[in-house]
């Protein structure tokens, strides 16, 4: 049983990941995209989608890894049930390819956001956020110059139907504003499922909040727990 | 067979906030230019062999639908024209 964490030219949230994965008792490798999924490990329990900067951004961020040959594998483990989660760039690449729907794109204000922020977690019945309770306000940071998610008035209307949310921005109390909303996400979304609860794609990065030597929150285990 | 330079122009749609160019806009009235507006766009040029312009047409959509542009926040458009060759180049 083990998940693995596609590492792209350019990712390097991936020793992260499996650091943070480990730590709460899940076996986890990275294996170079080009190795492909099949043939790299015995029994595969889950997939992350790292973060950084696949292929430079060129062209949009996320693009050219969405159209790398992994994805095809990638594609069909989630078709099977594998879990899937793609965190910030990971997050881009899962929309660029379909995954999930929906855009990340240049943020509102121009700028690389790189902070701490709250998340409120809108439905708690999905694998990523059953160790939370509905509205709780968790504490995750984001780093990203990219992560304003856009999506048609359609497409949003059926994420909000279908509680494809996982989370949205918000303030210490958990008041979704704009204020609280650090790169102009549409509804303040910063994590949605796709076609199945299995997959995930979230700009914060919970790997950075779930080793507690490494910063104020661990407050991202619950959704890596979704491996478990 | 000819050669056709397929030109893919891929821009926001309207509606969406391009930060980028509110940015640029900003520059450009602080160099003094008075600006009403201002758009951005990324421009491909694909050099296509093909039987004829409407086939290179075909083909530089396919790669506008699946590459070079996002369905979800752009719009893109296609010109083609005959491909004139480089003097020096074999005919």
């Amino acid at each position: 049983m083990t998940v693995v964490v596609v590492q792209f030219g350019g990712s390097n949230c991936d020793r992260d990941a499996v650091r943070a994965l480990q730590h709460i008792g899940i076996d986890a490798t990275r294996v170079w995209h080009e190795d492909g999924l099949n043939d790299s490990v015995e029994n595969l329990d889950g997939i992350i989608l790292p973060g950084g900067f696949s292929y430079g951004d060129y062209l949009r961020a996320g693009a050219m890894a969405a159209h790398s040959p992994i994805v095809n594998d990638i594609q069909a483990a989630a078709e099977r049930g594998i879990p899937v989660l793609g965190v910030c760039n990971g997050a881009q690449v899962g929309c660029e390819s379909g995954l999930t729907p929906g855009a990340f794109t240049t943020n509102d204000r121009a700028r690389f956001q790189c902070e701490t922020v709250h998340l409120r977690v809108e439905n708690a019945t999905t694998p990523w956020t059953e160790a939370y309770e509905a509205g709780t306000v968790i504490e995750i940071p984001i780093a990203h110059g990219e992560g304003r998610f856009e999506i048609t008035e359609n497409e949003y209307e059926m994420l909000k139907n279908d509680n494809q949310i996982l989370f949205r921005y918000c303030d210490a109390s958990g008041n979704i504003t704009d204020d609280a909303n650090p790169n102009g996400s549409r509804g303040n979304v910063a994590g949605i499922t796709g076609n199945y609860d299995t997959v995930a794609v979230l700009m914060p990065h919970p790997e950075r909040a779930t080793l507690p030597e490494l910063g104020r929150s661990t407050d991202g285990k619950g959704i890596l727990q979704a491996f478990g | 067979m000819r050669m056709y330079t397929a030109t893919v122009t891929v821009r926001l749609k309207s509606g969406v906030l391009d930060p980028e160019a509110e940015t640029t806009r900003r520059a450009l009235e602080r160099l003094g230019f008075e600006v009403e507006a201002l758009r951005s766009a990324d421009r491909f040029e694909v050099d296509i062999e093909a039987d004829s312009a409407e086939k290179a047409a075909t083909r530089a959509d396919e790669m506008a639908e699946r590459l070079l542009a996002n369905p979800t926040i752009h719009d893109y458009e296609v010109t083609v024209e005959q491909h004139t060759v480089p003097s020096g180049s074999q005919q």
